[in-house]
């Protein structure tokens, strides 16, 4: 077996071994590099800008712990943006696997920015029927949510007293690893006009592209590049920011194991034609 | 370096553990790990779906309606909720293969339904709204001969790209949806057109594989995070 042949046939593990070192090391040792922002994840924060101070914002968290270390740097770079703006937000949870991920980040970053319950920022938890709660939210934030996760009914909560619809809402933000912001689009923009943005897991991302193009999504963050270039826009560096140099390392591993691949795989294939 | 003294964060870590121990092979570490998370998540959802679904759906309702219905209130609209959940209880008919039939009744209102909420929504989301975004758009016209004006006029990269994008993009469409024309066979101009669709094809699924690379290192990112900074205490 020649050295070509050696190398396509390389065990797979060692291969796991330089990506696990290409994620552990920057993880220990910050490379620090240099992240830059992207059109999409702008107008999200642009159009977060542009709210008065006061204007709630629905943040949807629409997924479970399997996207959390995607999605979950996104839903706290949002919420930070929106209490430092001092807009309301108004959480609600369409996955059945969220809501303890929204409650946790919800308390952490209210008690950093120091918001208050009922009055900052509100928690719905979780409804069952995801396109029927977002309709229904065109009607009346009663039909679907007549009490919040807490149990306290909606009507004696300071901030849901003159929120009845899409109507007294800036925008909404839906985090999600799966289908969720399709529905937020068909039935909250397309029904109800309502200004829709989304992150997505990268997975999804290069699907919600086209949402752009027609403005059916204001803006876009796709995946953790998505959470690392909000942070730097609200000038907050956390878990996505710091993720970044391992994504770069690894990106720049898979690029070199894909050339080198396809370089190996042609040479034994004019390799094989020559002994025939 | 702290050491996590939380017996829970012991407890992912050492599931975690059980799983990445798969990329050497196959063990029982694994395995455990792995029907562990099944059974959870299946009870987990199980008690989720109950509490939000059965007891505010049904279980409160028909008890609201009947009590009212026994202290001499009369028949009120919460009895209504006996529909959905009989129609739910048939479709349970499925393990009885005498009269699983009667779960076509349920599956074919379900699909009735949905079909009346979903068509006129997603028709016009990702059909009609897609394919007028296809030629215009609310900042630029897709194809404007004013792009390719300012282009000519002063020519640079930025201008070139937005002069051409447009095109392009009507282009890619045309090729793409080529290539999924079945009814005449892929010979001459059709095929020409349809192979340039193929490169539109590769170029999205590159695209949609480099994002997924993305996505996997990110949850590798956040298992690794996970045991770097809870549980091992080696970074901040």
């Amino acid at each position: 077996m020649n050295i070509i042949e050696k190398f396509l046939h390389i065990d797979r593990r060692y291969i796991f071994i330089l990506v696990a070192v290409g994620v552990i090391v920057p993880l220990l040792f910050p490379l620090g590099l240099a992240v830059t922002t992207s059109p999409p994840v702008e107008n999200v924060y642009n159009e977060i800008e542009s709210l008065e101070p006061g204007t709630p914002v629905l943040v949807s968290v629409d997924y479970d712990p399997s996207t959390q270390p995607e999605l979950s740097p996104m839903t706290t770079a949002i919420l930070r943006h929106c209490f430092a703006r001092d807009l309301p937000v108004i959480i609600t949870v369409l996955h059945p696997g969220g809501p303890g991920l929204a409650l946790e980040i919800s308390d952490r970053i209210s008690k950093e920015a120091g918001a208050v319950y009922g009055e900052d920022y509100v928690f719905l938890g979780y409804k069952v029927g995801s396109s029927a709660v977002i309709l229904s939210i065109g009607q009346d934030f009663r039909v679907s949510f007549p009490a919040d996760y807490f149990n306290t009914p909606i009507d004696k909560i300071p901030l849901m007293k003159d929120i009845k619809n899409y109507n007294d809402i800036g925008l909404v933000v839906t985090l999600s690893g799966s289908t969720f912001p399709d529905m937020w689009v068909a039935y909250g923009h397309e029904r109800y006009g309502q200004k829709v943005a989304a992150g997505v897991t990268a997975v999804m991302a290069a699907d919600y592209y086209p949402f752009l193009q027609t403005g059916q999504l204001v803006g876009l963050l796709g995946g953790l590049k998505g959470a690392a270039e909000y942070e730097k826009l609200i000038e907050r560096p956390d878990e996505g920011l710091k993720g970044m140099d391992a994504q770069t390392i690894v990106h720049l591993l898979i690029v070199v194991f894909i050339v080198l691949g396809n370089v190996a795989y042609i040479l034994g294939q004019r390799a094989k034609r020559r002994e025939a | 370096m702290h050491v996590s003294t939380d017996i829970w964060i012991w407890i992912a870590a050492a599931l975690t553990l059980c799983i990445y121990s798969f990329l050497y092979k196959d063990n029982p570490f694994y395995k455990f790990a792995e029907h562990l998370l099944v059974g959870v998540s299946a009870g987990y959802f199980f008690v989720i779906y109950f509490w939000n679904l059965i007891v505010p759906n049904l279980l409160t309702p028909v008890k609201n309606g009947f009590v009212t219905l026994f202290t001499g209130g009369g028949l009120t609209g919460d009895l209504a909720a006996l529909v959905p959940g009989i129609l739910g209880l048939i479709i349970l008919t499925r393990l009885i293969p005498k009269i699983a039939w009667m779960s076509r009744w349920a599956i074919g209102f379900y699909f009735g339904a949905f079909q009346g909420i979903a068509i006129t929504g997603y028709m016009q989301a990702f059909i009609l709204a897609q394919i007028y975004g296809t030629f215009v758009t609310a900042a630029n016209p897709v194809f404007s001969l004013t792009l390719f004006g300012n282009f000519f006029g002063d020519p640079g990269w930025a201008r070139f790209v937005l002069a051409t994008s447009g095109p392009l993009m009507i282009v890619g469409v045309i090729c793409t949806l080529t290539y999924f024309f079945f009814s005449t066979e892929h010979k001459g101009v059709v095929g020409g057109v349809a192979r340039v669709g193929i490169v539109f094809l590769m170029i999205g699924f590159g695209a949609s594989f480099g994002y997924t690379v993305m996505a996997r290192v990110s949850l590798l990112i956040g298992r690794l995070t996970f045991l770097l900074r809870d549980w091992l205490g080696i970074i901040s």
